[in-house]
């Protein structure tokens, strides 16, 4: 119960008694009271029993006094039976000789004439979760199933539940599931049946981890009988047992269209419902029904608008948060659909700072040709906000919509206008997004060039707001008159600058100017150079000394690296895989929609529901919140379920396609941040630097992305060699794994058979496993049950450092497997797949 | 499914701590505690809701200044655990009357008791007041709403957030009156919070009605009502979601964009005489939740102006008309202006006392600044916000009419109407 942390108890209020001495003084009046037949003794067991718990809440210690607080509980009194049963469920665990003694009244109780009194006494003996009492449990329960009583039933099936937990061999050989499952099928009480499909869902989800018998259980759950049956009796359950079936009938698949629309009809009145869990529920429902009808799926959006705007209207703060959440996960899915709702997503004062950034993130997302105007205005209010954060979240989210745009002219005009404001963190936000406003339509650096020359250095104090009017200097000190001057005066006070990140680009952009302007900006470039190579931050110092022998060694091929021609980025890298958002739009009217991540990232492998895809990837952190590295417009061409893609997206993969993987990656400020990487290349600066050629700058940033583990396929890559042989012993940590997957493309997608035998003899993923690591491909993560078992396996080339990443489904059952290849190296990918199911097909066959 | 539910005062205090599954590492509420206190702190955020540490998930309402919270292993639905948490919190004020630190201290064993029969082994099983009666055998100890302070510290959680008016019914429904016998009543609200944005020339940007017919019954025997709303209302806007505010509906229908209702409630000639009928549940409870987007006509205008006067001062003109009938009053009401961060001093006029329909007030105030502005003020001050109640009046002309056949309890119905976000720009 209470964790007995001291400090819980020193800060009990006066109200809750606290110490050692009281408890000693509650023992004491216990055994006084034991054997008490005075008219008022059960009044004054009653006040004492209160006492008792409530030290036990405040988090005190009262275990002490189990063996009086067990004599004092052969009572007939009501409230002091509960008293004493909450109690003993508490500490019982921790007494089990002491809890054989509370076993005699609670099985004579057991058989009382009232239900509840029956009930009663039942719930509190699966309570007490102590092993050796389990033989006292089975009968009781296996009886109350069979209880006249309806609450009797309902606590009964529940219990079953609880002598799983206590002891699984117990409850299995007492054959109490397939009891379960004939009154879930049966019982007239709706909540009865509720129970017992929660206590079935639980016992067989975690059975089926040993044994097929279960796994197949599971599957009846979600049959057409079972699924209809529940269905034509929802509206007897109870709002939450309701949810349960609805969540229960989103894992249906119907044979046809008319199964759809049935279901759907029979639950449109459960959209008007007041409680949110119920609608949310039966949306989920709703949109996994209709994946593969694109049209209708579209209409299910437009329907359930209205229903969810009202659900955030309504309810408390919390309640609209959880709703306004899956609103956003619908919205950020298909954006065009929400398109004339963008008032309902503008900022309420009386909005807490949550619900505010979830709300810009929307208004964001929507923003298209026929509401920009609008959203842009509403916007540029919330920048002059008191609350600091949703101002600067407001701007972000004006620079976002600028960079999503095709027209940008007003919205380059409103952001020079916060500029104006002069307030310290709306200016240093305004230069962030003018910067990557620059990065995307370099064309706007005459308009903006005029209002940033006018700021001055020393009024932005945010690293971040520095270093991008610092990149702005030196990328446009030929347009920027003072820039030298003002890149000069920043030198000068190089100890003063604290942020590491500020001194990284002062390093690179005076560089840059030194290559634009070079008698103007050669003092500085020396006093710079100096000040680097000096400095204490291992970076900055390797970049210092990396220009300094760059410089030394030709200033042609330094102004090559520092200077090269870019081109404008023309999409920056979304911060989470399509593959993720996928996932968590299957989760849907969970916490992952809360979360804004899949529940493999946050649950334990042995929480995880009874409908979650179970995947060993638990304990991996992943980088899907890259940071606003542009990396090149390479995007997923997997839409197989992205049924409602929005306009953004399909420009993005318009662009993927035609800018391709050609040189456009082009280098953030930010990126460069990776000297350290560089660093370690420079011994061998020839092997790096090759003059003359002419591919130089795409090779170069190739390999820098290389480098950093961005993966970008080279246009012109050496035809493959003809054998791919494999390294036999790749090393791979989980989290690069991880973070790869959700960087490279997909290279192939490919269905592939086992061998019957192979296919039989798979009885766990480890089989398998030992099987594809004897051909060098090694398992990274593996789970499922049977018939379906889903593996990451990875491999790499010999003599590269090119790593092969594959999802691989196998359905046992079918002997298919479903393959899905990624590779650093995307022309090897097809050889390799070529490998890997030959490997896969001689599973089994020796 | 649940592993606990926990109650914690404003200081952090166990008031009720029930632990449904036991895999929950110890010291969950404070490790909870400590992390709403201490959410973000530099920034002054509060903390969503829903939050995760070392996997566990913790989901939280604030309810008369207390956490209500529920702790769970699992990947469950948030909607699911938050609705019934506010319905937690709802049932035990329908059993001890008046929800606060105090009646939940006093009462805490019947806490437990009502605990022990919502969830059981993490899962819910029955919410209703009716069911649960039978199960429950303690007797509330009663504590007297009016002795308490209104408000008091945990004010702060009530600020800004859609705080419904307490029904000011704080009658127990075990209770039995001093007299012995129950009296037959049922008390009906329809609470309007509405949220209007004026634009800086006094044009209605946005508006929005949230509504709610907020029920309490304490009939017995379960006899039918029946609820007749306006006869030409409509729901669902032609043109759905466009915001066409089309003047001529001004004639006095009333359009609901969308609206949802308690499960008690049959529909069956709701289309044809807009009349709701339903056995109300014993306890408080919301028969129907709607939201109008149709213009109408705001209670107050607000129209705030910020003028430079001299260097480094500045003045404000704030009006306020209540455009509201004369036997109406409004109260509770605060306007808040955001002054520029470099202000010194202000000096105000005021002119004002409590709000009757009709009235016009007006506040002048002249700032001192300890800078001279740097361009444009308004840019730098508000917006304007205002924050009222006003009884026995309601903004969408939605009606109620309560009939039932045979049977005339004494039944109060009541209209308030709140504000819930009403802003003026600058």
């Amino acid at each position: 119960m209470a964790p007995t942390a001291p400090s819980a108890a020193k800060s009990a209020s006066p109200s809750q008694p606290s110490g050692k001495s009281e408890v000693a003084d509650l023992k004491q009046q216990l055994r006084q009271l034991a054997g008490s037949r005075a008219p008022d003794a059960d009044d004054q067991r009653r006040d004492v029993f209160k006492r008792v718990i409530s030290c036990m809440t405040a988090g005190i210690d009262v275990s002490a006094a189990f063996g009086e607080m067990v004599l004092c509980s052969a009572t007939s009194d009501v409230v002091l039976k509960k008293m004493c049963y909450l109690y003993v469920g508490v500490h019982a665990r921790n007494h089990p000789d002491l809890a054989l003694l509370t076993i005699n009244f609670l099985q004579r109780d057991c058989h009382d004439q009232d239900p509840t009194i029956r009930g009663l006494a039942l719930r509190s003996l699966c309570s007490l979760r102590v092993p050796n009492l389990v033989e006292y449990l089975v009968s009781p329960l296996a009886t109350g199933l069979k209880d006249p009583s309806a609450y009797v039933r309902m606590i009964a099936a529940v219990g079953a539940a609880k002598l799983y937990h206590i002891s699984a061999t117990a409850c299995l050989d007492a054959d109490l599931p397939a009891a379960l499952k004939a009154l879930m099928l049966s019982d007239p009480d709706a909540q009865v049946v509720a129970n017992c499909m929660h206590a079935l869902q639980e016992i067989w989800t975690l059975e089926a981890a040993k044994s097929e018998e279960a796994a197949r259980e599971i599957e009846t759950l979600y049959s057409k009988p079972v699924v209809f049956y529940l269905l034509n009796r929802i509206k007897e359950f109870s709002e939450w047992a309701q949810c349960l079936v609805l969540e229960l009938v989103s894992n249906f698949l119907p044979s046809d269209n008319n199964e759809i629309f049935d279901i759907m009809n029979l639950l449109e009145d459960r959209l008007q419902h007041a409680n949110g869990a119920v609608v949310l529920a039966t949306i989920k429902v709703f949109l996994h029904l209709t994946m593969s009808m694109t049209d209708v799926h579209q209409q299910v959006y437009e329907r359930i608008k209205a229903p969810l705007l009202t659900l955030v209207g309504a309810g408390s703060p919390e309640q609209s948060y959880s709703v306004l959440c899956h609103l956003h996960l619908l919205v950020m899915r298909a954006p065009m659909l929400f398109s004339s709702d963008y008032k309902s997503f503008y900022c309420q004062f009386s909005d807490p700072s949550y619900v505010k950034k979830l709300k810009l993130e929307m208004l964001t997302a929507i923003a298209n040709e026929s509401n920009t105007y609008e959203i842009v205005t509403e916007l540029c209010e919330y920048a002059g906000n008191v609350d600091v954060p949703i101002a600067r979240e407001s701007i972000r989210a004006v620079g976002k919509i600028a960079l999503q745009q095709y027209d940008v002219n007003a919205i380059v005009d409103r952001l020079l206008q916060f500029l104006e404001m002069d307030k310290d963190y709306v200016t240093a936000e305004t230069l962030v997004l003018v910067k990557d406003l620059l990065r995307k339509y370099p064309q706007w650096s005459h308009d903006c060039i005029a209002v940033v020359g006018n700021i001055s250095s020393k009024n932005i104090q945010e690293p971040k707001g520095k270093a991008a009017l610092i990149w702005m200097l030196g990328e446009y000190s030929q347009d920027m008159h003072d820039a030298p001057y003002i890149l000069e005066s920043l030198v000068e006070n190089w100890e003063d600058e604290h942020s590491p990140e500020v001194r990284l680009h002062l390093l690179t952009a005076v560089m840059k100017c030194f290559f634009k302007r070079p008698p103007e900006t050669q003092m500085a470039l020396g006093a710079t150079l100096a000040a680097g190579l000096s400095d204490t931050h291992q970076d900055v110092h390797d970049r210092a000394l990396f220009y300094y022998r760059l410089l030394q060694y030709d200033p042609a091929v330094a102004e090559r690296v520092v200077n090269p021609p870019k081109q404008a980025v023309s999409v920056f890298a979304d911060t989470q895989s399509s593959e993720i958002k996928d996932r968590i739009f299957d989760e849907f009217n969970s916490l992952s929609v809360v979360y804004q991540k899949p529940s493999y990232m946050f649950t334990d492998k042995e929480h995880r529901g009874p409908f979650e895809y179970s995947e060993d990837l638990t304990n991996l952190t992943v980088g899907a919140e890259t940071t606003e590295n542009a990396i090149s417009a390479q995007r997923y061409q997997e839409n197989d379920n992205d049924l409602l893609l929005s306009t953004s997206d399909k420009e993005d993969n318009a662009t993927a396609t035609s800018n391709g993987s050609s040189a456009s990656t082009y280098n953030a400020p930010s990126d460069l941040s990776g000297p350290s990487l560089l660093s370690s290349q420079i011994p061998s600066e020839t092997s790096l630097i090759n003059p003359g050629a002419p591919t130089y700058s795409s090779q170069s940033n190739f390999s820098l992305d290389d480098l950093l583990g961005l993966g970008v396929p080279q246009a012109s890559a050496p035809p493959p060699a003809p054998a791919l042989i494999l390294n036999s012993k790749p090393v791979l940590d989980p989290g690069t794994f991880q973070k790869k997957w959700g960087q490279l493309a997909l290279s192939l997608s490919q269905e592939s058979s086992l061998s019957p035998q192979g296919a039989a003899s798979l009885m766990n993923p480890q089989s398998l496993i030992r099987h594809m690591q004897s051909n060098y491909i090694q398992c990274i993560a593996s789970g499922g049950q049977p018939p379906n078992y889903k593996f990451f396996f990875y491999a790499q080339k010999d003599g590269s450092t090119a790593f092969f990443l594959v999802e691989c489904i196998v359905n046992t059952a079918s002997a298919k497997a479903q393959i899905k290849v990624k590779a650093d190296d995307g022309t090897a990918a097809e050889a390799f797949s070529t490998l890997f199911q030959s490997a896969l097909s001689k599973f089994g066959v020796s | 499914m649940i592993s606990q539910f926990f109650v914690l005062s404003q200081r952090g205090d166990h008031i009720v701590f029930r632990d449904y599954r036991g895999e929950v590492p110890k010291g969950s509420a404070e490790i909870f505690f400590r992390k709403v206190k201490f959410w973000n702190d530099d920034e002054a955020e509060e903390a969503p809701p829903v939050f995760n540490v070392d996997g566990v998930n913790y989901i939280h309402v604030k309810v008369a200044g207390l956490f209500f919270v529920v702790t769970t292993m699992v990947n469950v639905s948030p909607s699911l655990l938050l609705e019934l948490l506010q319905r937690i919190a709802r049932v035990t004020k329908d059993y001890l009357g008046v929800l606060n630190e105090d009646s939940l201290r006093k009462n805490f064993i019947l806490v437990y008791e009502l605990l022990d029969e919502v969830i059981d082994f993490g899962y819910p099983q029955t919410t209703s007041t009716e069911v649960l009666k039978s199960y429950i055998f303690n007797e509330p100890i009663m504590v007297d709403a009016g002795r308490l302070p209104p408000l008091g510290p945990a004010a702060m959680f009530m600020q800004g957030t859609k705080r419904m008016p307490g029904t000011a019914v704080t009658k127990s429904v075990v209770a039995t009156e001093p007299g012995g016998k129950k009296r037959e009543e049922i008390f009906v609200d329809i609470i309007e919070r509405i949220s209007v944005t004026f634009s800086s020339s006094g044009y209605i940007l946005t508006s929005e009605i949230d509504g709610t017919i907020q029920m309490k019954s304490y009939l017995t025997g379960n006899p039918e009502i029946r609820l007749a709303l306006n006869e030409d209302l409509s729901i669902g806007r032609t043109g759905s979601s466009t915001y066409d505010y089309r003047s001529s509906s001004g004639g006095g229908a009333v359009i609901l964009d969308d609206c949802n209702f308690h499960e008690s409630v049959h529909l069956d000639s709701f289309d044809i005489d807009r009349t709701l009928h339903l056995i109300p549940p014993d306890g408080e409870f919301a028969v129907m939740n709607y939201r109008i987007t149709q213009e109408f006509k705001p209670p107050f205008r607000v129209t705030a102006l910020i003028e430079e006067a001299g260097p480094a001062r500045a003045e404000v003109l704030l009006k306020i008309r209540a455009d509201f009938s004369a036997n109406v009053t409004a109260n509770t009401i605060v306007v808040q202006m955001p002054v520029p961060s470099y202000t010194m001093r202000a000096s105000f006029e005021l002119e004002a006392g409590a709000i009757v329909g009709g009235s016009e007030h007006t506040l002048r105030a002249k700032l001192t600044f300890s800078q001279e502005s740097h361009g444009n003020l308004t840019k730098e001050a508000g917006p304007v916000n205002m924050n009222f109640t006003i009884p026995m009046y309601n903004t969408s002309k939605l009606q109620i009419a309560k009939k039932s056949k045979t049977y005339n309890p004494y039944r109060w119905v009541r209209y308030v109407t709140q504000a819930n976000s009403y802003v003026a720009r600058l």
